[in-house]
């Protein structure tokens, strides 16, 4: 059988086509990511010095620096995971290890996935309403870190449930068959397994909170405080929100334009750095349980 | 010989599917039995229902009898399933050691039984590793990850994880499939070796393995017990065509 000659130059086109196209949108991507940071860095770190870093605000937040607003931002992300990473952890073990397939499970897997689909502002509204007032916390960044910590919930559940799906199941039969409970079981073997894929979930939740504005704007966020929180009943300033209102409801905005450059700097570094921890973390503990 | 195991009309359902169609069948003390026939014929299944491995399968339905030392062990009360399961140890066909060093993958049935005394867990460990064969060659690195260890020798550590118990009765579900002939060829020294004392079941695709291990054969066809024999008998005049089929290769 004779194969036409002209078919085998269209497919070599088509492949290269393809090929070409999504290399240079993967390409672009990466670009793009990098010309955002670029444009930051170019703009931020002119006022990126001691005084910025360690000092309180001054002059209608023109000068001084945005220490207040990165202590916020700390505490805040602590605390919304001290709140996320336990409960989110028990949910995922809850859906994948004791839910047993059935329309409960379905039912609650479909609402984590709805629960994060949420917009922001709704969490927002409804940490006002129930941690602000209904629980009497008053703007707090108790009330400011549980609302964030809901806002991460989903996240935590859906990457602990993937990680532990991921946990071969010949090693919870290997430890059920030798007398092991099905506690034990999770506590001993799966979980020290799904650790490090568990840490993920982490690092994408802190990343996803520490860069929110919405959910804090009614429940912690101050617009300016002349003096760091003392309680986890106060108030603080958050380095989204300080953007967020030097940028656009400042006193002298184009004075405090460079303020806002260094601020976005800052938050940039910030979720860098807790992404490289996060990252070094997940590395060392994927050693300890290397698979083969 | 006494009986060690024993199933009466045992059928089992997974959902709509009919893996055992009434299996009974008699296994006797300190023997060596191996299960063989095609992929599918229900014979790991039957294997599971003497630690009750099934009843983690959603929709599994049982009837009939099993029993161990004459006591049907699926009228027993569902919290002494774990008890069941330490007297009935189990070697899975992948070696699927857990990833923690080698010392603790044998102290791990101690340990999820409740047992501390360290220096009681440091005896067991070596007295089951030389059990299995593998102290000589782990002895000087036994906080090692047991990642560290060739297929062959992983899959001795976990008989030496199931064996640390001390179980009486010892399931194997195709120990051997996925390693090398030398590896294989220790791990059933080691099945020779270790009949005395236990009542083995082996499950295996590898008709000279049956040959060679066991002193019984049961050959499973369609979820059915076609014949149940000593293994000379069945290798070398079955009774049943079937078996003969399956035995030479014509079929399977």
């Amino acid at each position: 059988m004779e194969f036409p000659e002209s078919n085998e130059r269209r497919k070599k086109l088509g492949q290269a086509i393809m090929f070409g196209l999504s290399r240079g949108i993967s390409y672009g991507i990466v670009a793009l990511l990098f010309l955002i940071l670029f444009f930051i860095v170019k703009q931020g770190i002119g006022v990126i010095n001691w005084e910025f870093l360690t000092a309180m605000p001054t002059d209608g937040m023109t000068k001084g620096g945005i220490w207040p607003a990165i202590v916020g931002t700390v505490y805040l992300v602590l605390g919304s995971m001290l709140f996320a990473f336990p409960v989110g952890v028990m949910a995922g073990i809850y859906v994948n290890e004791y839910a047993v397939a059935g329309p409960v499970k379905r039912f609650v897997k479909m609402m984590t996935n709805n629960l994060a689909g949420v917009p922001s502002i709704i969490f927002g509204l409804f940490g006002m309403a129930l941690f602000v007032n209904q629980m009497g916390f008053g703007a707090s960044i108790l009330a400011g870190s549980l609302t964030l910590g809901l806002l991460a919930l989903p996240i935590v559940i859906r990457t602990t449930e993937e990680a532990l799906k991921s946990v071969d199941d010949t090693f919870r039969q290997a430890s059920y068959a030798l007398g092991g409970s099905k506690l034990y079981t999770i506590r001993k073997v799966v979980l020290p397994i799904a650790l490090p894929n568990i840490l993920t979930g982490l690092i994408l939740a802190v990343g996803r909170v520490s860069g929110e504005t919405a959910p804090i704007l009614f429940t912690v966020a101050a617009y300016f405080l002349p003096k760091l929180p003392s309680s986890i009943m106060d108030q603080a300033m958050a380095l989204p929100y300080h953007l967020y209102v030097i940028s656009t409801s400042g006193t002298q905005i184009e004075a405090s334009r460079p303020m806002a450059y260094g601020t976005a700097f800052v938050l940039v570094v910030i979720v860098l750095i807790v992404n490289i921890a996060a990252a070094l973390l997940r590395n060392y503990f994927g050693k300890k349980v290397k698979m083969n | 010989m006494a009986n060690k195991l024993e199933t009466i009309d045992v059928h089992l359902h997974y959902g709509e599917f009919h893996a055992l169609k009434g299996i009974s069948l008699a296994i006797p003390d300190h023997s060596v039995t191996a299960l063989i026939g095609p992929s599918g014929c229900g014979k790991s299944t039957y294997l599971r229902l003497f630690n009750r491995m099934n009843d983690l399968i959603p929709y599994t339905k049982i009837t009939g009898q099993v029993l161990m030392d004459g006591e049907d062990i699926y009228k027993i009360k569902s919290s002494k399933i774990d008890h069941l399961r330490r007297t009935v140890g189990m070697v899975f066909q992948k070696p699927n050691p857990f990833p923690k060093s080698i010392f603790e993958n044998v102290a791990y049935g101690l340990r999820v039984n409740g047992i501390s005394d360290n220096s009681f867990i440091e005896n067991q460990v070596e007295k089951t590793l030389r059990q299995a064969a593998l102290w000589e060659e782990v002895k000087d690195k036994l906080k090692k990850s047991a990642f560290e260890l060739s297929g062959g020798q992983q899959q001795r550590l976990c008989i030496a994880r199931a064996l640390a118990i001390e179980p009486t009765v010892i399931l194997m579900d195709e120990p051997a499939s996925a390693l090398d002939p030398i590896s294989t060829g220790k791990i059933e020294d080691l099945i020779f070796e270790l009949k005395d004392q236990y009542t083995i079941i082996i499950v295996t695709h590898n008709m000279q393995q049956a040959g060679r291990v066991s002193d019984y054969t049961g050959f499973f066809y369609l979820g059915n017990l076609i014949e149940f024999d000593k293994t000379k008998k069945i290798f070398t005049n079955p009774s049943k065509q079937e078996t003969e089929n399956y035995i030479t290769g014509r079929f399977g």
